[in-house]
């Protein structure tokens, strides 16, 4: 656990021992409602621009590889590295793949990627390593909402393929502000 | 208002920092040089807050649209007002229509400029710090226009001046810290940390400092986990990684020592090629 603190911080000892006491005190929240977030995702080869090399590499065929990729439900760990960038577990092994011996210098805003053992999209554009194999049109990250991400350390969320037709759609429905996030919640 | 005439190398607007977003991924951001930045403002009698431009090596050229004052700190580089020699850490008037330049770098890595009240620029999440993905702007390009506030300038103040110590430029000492995975390393590997002195790499800029050196090692990565600017990451390839101010907010890389706050603001006036050693601070 990381907290910060102001340097100028005036009782550091007692306000350490109340941090403490409130560790130790922690309970068990019990089964917690949990989110499962639908992101729409084009694999269309325009996006998904290492898909067919990852086919290729695990010797099976484009659909399978989006079959994989689309069917599991991630678990969102943490937000990290970059602003919005979402850290998911849950991916198949079948898809494990490393990232590439030398990272590209663009890569598109709502690509999705897979890095070693985990997938990922990156919420802006920006140079990266991994394997990319669709997109989405969603916007996982906005400075100007006073929670700048829709999706929270906790929550699940799961891919589901859509044409590129429906990509534009969706793009310009989020412009006008007429799109509406699709999840439900689920206990245990 | 201030235009910029001419952009310098790498201009930006900082303040101290965007706190309280970390756990969505936002980097803390803010001046590189803190002290060099709570001086400028502490000589306008601004809070430590006030947003404040900070340039890198080549400054830029600035035209005021108002009367106000300035403090100019950090990398020394003989700036002039309409042409007439400024010193650096002093109160100092500017009328309307003034021109501000700077010459060659003679100190350091990074000034700042305070005005009056601080620059008044967008504020996202409770800072005006530039950051690519949370400001419009990641840097000033030439023609942007930046608005101050209006306070009204004292103008008896032109005798108060406070010089940085050269060593802030010229030691090569920094302060660390123990960092949480230090303990992974051997006794060869804290020798060569602590005895040799280590370069500036050419791939140095606000995320992070680079050595040249490498420090070999055999550490697995570690489950990914929180950095901090200051955190200095040991790669398996034996680069050190000094994070600094926009830094990532995690990172896979062993944490092996944390600079102290004050050598995160030395290394910010740090030049590739440079020569810096580390000195342990035992808690």
């Amino acid at each position: 656990m990381l907290i910060s603190y102001k340097l100028y911080i005036a009782e550091f000892e007692s306000e350490v021992s109340l941090l403490k006491t409130n560790y130790r005190s922690r309970k068990s929240l019990g089964i917690l409602p949990q989110k499962v977030w639908t992101i729409p995702v084009c694999y269309d080869s325009i996006f998904g621009v290492d898909l067919e090399e990852i086919a290729k590499e695990k010797n099976l065929p484009t659909s399978e590889v989006v079959r994989l990729h689309s069917e599991a439900i991630y678990k969102v760990y943490f937000i990290g590295f970059l602003p919005g960038f979402l850290y998911l577990g849950g991916l198949d092994k079948r898809l494990y793949i490393p990232r590439k011996t030398s990272p590209r210098q663009h890569i598109q805003k709502g690509a999705v990627g897979i890095g070693g053992e985990q997938t990922g999209i990156y919420p802006n554009a920006s140079p990266g390593g991994w394997n990319i194999i669709g997109n989405s049109p969603l916007v996982f990250f906005n400075p100007k909402m006073e929670v700048p991400c829709f999706v929270s350390p906790g929550d699940n969320i799961h891919f589901v393929a859509v044409t590129h037709k429906a990509h534009q759609e969706i793009s310009s429905q989020i412009k006008n502000g007429t799109y509406s996030m699709e999840s439900e919640v689920r206990y245990g | 208002m201030v235009e910029i005439l001419r952009a310098g190398l790498y201009d930006s607007i900082q303040d101290l920092g965007r706190y309280g977003y970390q756990h969505f991924g936002v980097p803390i951001s803010g001046a590189m040089d803190h002290y060099s930045a709570k001086l400028a403002n502490a000589i306008l009698g601004n809070t430590d807050h006030a947003a404040v431009l900070e340039f890198t090596l080549l400054g830029p050229k600035l035209k005021f649209h108002i009367d106000t004052a300035i403090c100019i700190t950090g990398m020394v580089s003989k700036p002039q007002i309409n042409g007439e020699s400024i010193e650096n850490g002093r109160y100092a008037l500017v009328k309307k229509d003034d021109v501000l330049s700077f010459g060659k770098k003679k100190l350091g890595c990074r000034g700042y400029l305070a005005v009056m009240g601080g620059f008044q620029t967008e504020q996202v999440m409770g800072s005006r710090s530039f950051y690519g993905s949370i400001t419009n702007q990641q840097r000033l390009r030439t023609g942007d226009v930046l608005q101050v506030s209006n306070m009204p300038v004292k103008r008896n103040r032109s005798n108060t001046i406070l010089k940085t110590p050269r060593s802030h430029f010229e030691s090569d000492k920094l302060h660390v810290f123990k960092s949480v995975d230090f303990e992974l390393l051997n006794h060869y590997q804290r020798n060569v940390l602590f005895n040799n002195k280590f370069t500036i790499s050419k791939d140095s800029n606000r995320m992070a400092y680079q050595l040249e050196e490498t420090l070999e090692n055999n550490l697995n990565s570690i489950i990914t986990a929180p950095v901090l600017p200051g955190t200095i990451q040991l790669t398996p390839s034996g680069q050190l990684m000094l994070l600094m101010r926009d830094g990532q907010t995690t990172g896979g890389y062993p944490r092996i020592l944390q600079l102290s706050e004050m050598a995160i603001n030395r290394l910010s006036q740090k030049n590739p090629d440079e020569k810096i050693q580390f000195k342990i601070v035992i808690l």
